[in-house]
């Protein structure tokens, strides 16, 4: 157990994308009641300094394994497949289609119905590749068509956001 | 003061020994009054003074010649001599003149400095740092007097929306007043804890804070031993005293009157305050004051007062929903309110605050004193002074802290909410061909206009290899402590030179300043800096060689025998320093101890963390 050790490990959950929330949180929470620099107060600078950088570790982990997509991510990195976000948009032409497809609904959709509607669609569509994506990793061990979907479903969160304040904004 | 005297004993469940029993006190230093507490026989209380009063007014008067008074004393004096008795300097803290809305109606004859505003005083010019340092020193004195001792450390609460800027002003307050300061809590989560939120309490909790001046309203989870901030909101610029003038504006459209000048002004919102306190109690009352064109009485019944501050209500309301919304929380699944805060006596307030969780919310902590006492259960707890079973506190960052791009926009790097100690890096580039420097704009807030958010720090990033625009790789690395206070350095990573700079954020106090603070304050206290630095110094290496031999009793086993006779060496050092009288020498042995330690220290982390996750691991089955 140290700090170069990955995510999993210091957590000491199976390396796969499903996974139990709940155990994530309390494993967090073993790891910080031990390293937290609250528990150090007394032991001089040195294990001051241990106490922050391990606790630095574990907030950044768990950040990283509690969002799916990060997880994701840092999956594929683990086994080799870098996702390059910022710089791989290679997309299939169907994908682009339809994401153009969603900002003409989007830029037409008049009422909160229409917008509900478009809501509707696009989580689907999010809950879908979500699930292909988790099989791409646990099961298939196909990293770069998991990848490949990652890259996707960060255009489909970004848009469901886009969504949803043009939601907020009827709201009001 | 025959109290050093007396033989102290500890608790039954406690051993003090090695670690002897630390004094540890919780100060909640408030904008109106200040307050400090402590565990005594397992009860934390708030410690009174000679005249058994708990609050002390966080006033200062400077009466010249090196003199002041500081709280009841001072007060009294304030309309006698306004421009030397400073009130409510928490308003200023870390603050420049421009961020003070109402500045002018101020009594104070104020500076503009580049950081920090200040006072100018009948001493010389004095900044809020200072004015809370004497207020801090009185707290000390009141805690040392009644406990018996030397103060090991103190817990100071501070708003959670309090700004890096503002934490790290109160932190050099603490140390201006000699105070070794534990941690720096947020004010809502030591409210959290006065509750007796403990163990046998899991679940969601919700802290709605309504000062004079601010309100904050955080919401906590307790699960496995951990008490964790989930998210924290509120309006930095509305509190009890916009219910005032709400009713005092009201009262004279009412009477078609207007108040003119400051003083009458006063007056009215004086008036205003009480009739407001009446109505907690009465379903009417009378809003009276005299204005220069004669007696002002206005009747005003609850409902009326509740009608006409809705709004004000309103907005806080509105706040708690966006909290919710944040962490994404149903309601109802709140299963503790806390109020914090005089302005939550309102019956309004309560009810409201009732009504949207559906649930009564707690008030049987006296509000004033609530933030002080759980103050004081954390410093104890931090002084080691606890037993097993201690729950571990898990704080986040109130503002998001980002930096400036090209367009004066914000790249945020570490997200409002993120539990801290945390770190996060991101890379930039650069946006000309032969670019050798860029420089680095450090901000915090939630907009995202660079001149929306707050300036916290500037620095230039230098030698960066000339390359074509974009090539580059900068490094910006913000690194957040356990007390939300910042520290960002930046490194070009294709280049082997390795050009970097670190920064701690300030609001404009030089080291050098504090040190002149310091030294100012110690020929006026009659005390002799460096015989403080010596005796600081030995205390240090006291704690330091104490901690390594109970570190070496617990686990000499991961260490080889050539690294057990350097740790041997380096503790030989510390106590032969500490037997001569070199405060330099002293610190430097220390520090090689530290350094000659981590290694170790490191070593007993890793077998802590391993133990930990074997045992939950059983505990799972």
């Amino acid at each position: 157990m140290n700090l170069a050790d990955d995510d999993y490990t210091l957590f000491a959950l199976p390396r796969r994308h499903a996974l139990d929330l709940d155990m994530l949180d309390a494993r967090r929470r073993t790891l910080l009641t031990q390293a937290h620099p609250d528990r150090h107060v007394a032991q001089g600078t040195a294990a001051q300094r241990v106490a922050m950088q391990w606790s630095v570790r574990i907030n950044a982990a768990w950040r990283r394994l509690r969002d799916p997509l990060q997880r994701a991510a840092y999956l594929c990195e683990l086994g080799g497949v870098p996702v390059r976000l910022e710089d791989n948009t290679a997309m299939p032409a169907a994908f682009l289609q339809q994401q153009m497809q969603w900002r003409e609904a989007l830029a037409e959709a008049g009422d909160a119905a229409a917008v509900e509607a478009l809501a509707a669609e696009v989580a689907a569509a999010e809950r879908a590749a979500l699930q292909r994506l988790q099989r791409q990793l646990d099961d298939e061990q196909d990293l770069p068509a998991a990848a490949a979907t990652l890259r996707a479903l960060m255009f489909v969160t970004r848009f469901r956001d886009e969504v949803g304040r043009r939601r907020d904004a009827l709201g009001q | 003061m025959n109290a050093m005297a007396l033989l102290q004993i500890s608790e039954p469940d406690q051993t003090p020994d090695p670690h002897q029993r630390r004094i540890a006190v919780g100060i909640d230093l408030g904008t109106t009054h200040s307050l400090v507490a402590a565990v005594r026989n397992g009860v934390a209380e708030c410690l009174p003074d000679e005249a058994g009063r708990v609050l002390l007014p966080s006033a200062v008067r400077y009466l010249g010649e090196g003199r002041r008074e500081v709280g009841h004393a001072a007060l009294a004096a304030q309309a006698d001599d306004p421009h030397d008795t400073l009130v409510s300097v928490k308003r200023c803290m870390g603050r420049r003149l421009a961020d003070i809305a109402d500045a002018e109606r101020l009594p104070y004859r104020l500076v503009d400095r580049p950081g920090m505003l200040a006072f100018m005083t009948r001493e010389g010019v004095k900044t809020p740092v200072e004015v809370s340092a004497e207020i801090l020193a009185a707290l000390r004195q009141r805690a040392e007097d009644t406990l018996g001792g030397e103060l090991f450390g103190a817990v100071i609460t501070v708003p959670a929306y309090f700004d890096d800027a503002q934490r790290q002003a109160t932190k050099d307050a603490a140390r201006l007043a000699g105070i070794n300061v534990l941690r720096l809590i947020n004010e809502p989560t030591a409210a959290a804890l006065a509750y007796g939120i403990d163990r046998g309490s899991e679940g969601l909790y919700a802290v709605y804070d309504l000062g004079g001046g601010t309100f904050d309203i955080s919401l906590l989870r307790m699960a496995g031993g951990v008490f964790e901030v989930v998210a924290t909101g509120g309006d930095a610029a509305l509190g009890g005293d916009d219910f005032d003038t709400a009713l005092a504006d009201w009262a004279l459209a009412q009477a078609g009157r207007t108040a003119r000048g400051p003083h009458e002004r006063r007056a009215l919102l004086v008036a205003a305050r009480a009739a407001k306190h009446a109505l907690s109690d009465a379903p009417s009352t009378r809003l009276e004051c005299t204005l220069a064109d004669g007696p002002l009485a206005v009747e005003v019944s609850r409902a009326q007062f509740e009608a006409l501050t809705r709004p004000l209500l309103e907005r806080t309301l509105g706040a708690v929903r966006q909290v919710l919304a944040d962490a994404r929380v149903p309601r109802d699944q709140v299963q503790g309110v806390v109020l914090v805060g005089g302005s939550t006596r309102m019956p309004q307030v309560r009810v409201a605050v009732g009504e949207l969780f559906g649930r009564a919310p707690l008030t049987d902590v006296d509000p004033d004193e609530v933030v002080a006492v759980g103050a004081a259960l954390q410093a104890h707890q931090l002084a080691g002074n606890a037993g097993d079973g201690e729950i571990l506190l898990l704080d986040v960052i109130p503002l998001s802290l980002g930096i400036e791009t090209m367009g004066g926009l914000v790249e945020r790097i570490i997200e409002r909410n993120s539990t801290i100690p945390t770190a996060k890096a991101q890379d930039f580039t650069t946006y000309q061909d032969g670019q050798t420097a860029i420089a680095i704009h450090v901000v915090q807030g939630e907009r995202d206009l660079v001149d929306d958010c707050r300036s916290l720090a500037r620095f230039e990033l230098r030698g960066i290899p000339p390359l074509a625009a974009g090539a580059a790789r900068i490094r910006v690395s913000f690194e957040v402590d356990a007390d939300g206070l910042l520290q960002v350095s930046a490194r070009e990573l294709t280049s082997g030179t390795e050009a970097r700079v670190t920064v701690k954020p300030s609001y404009g106090l030089e080291d050098g300043e504090i040190a002149r603070m310091l030294q100012e304050g110690f020929a006026r206290a009659g005390d002799d800096m460096a015989a403080r630095a010596l005796r600081e110094a030995r205390v240090d290496a006291g704690r330091m060689v104490l901690a390594t031999r109970s570190a070496l009793a617990a686990d000499a086993d991961l260490l080889d025998a050539g690294e057990r006779a350097a740790i041997e060496a380096l503790l030989a050092r510390v106590q032969d320093s500490a037997s001569g009288d070199d405060a330099d020498a002293i610190v430097a042995a220390v520090e090689a101890l530290a350094a000659g330690t981590e290694a170790f220290a490191a070593r007993r982390m890793n077998r802590g963390i391993r133990a930990a996750l074997a045992g939950r691991r059983i505990e799972d089955i």
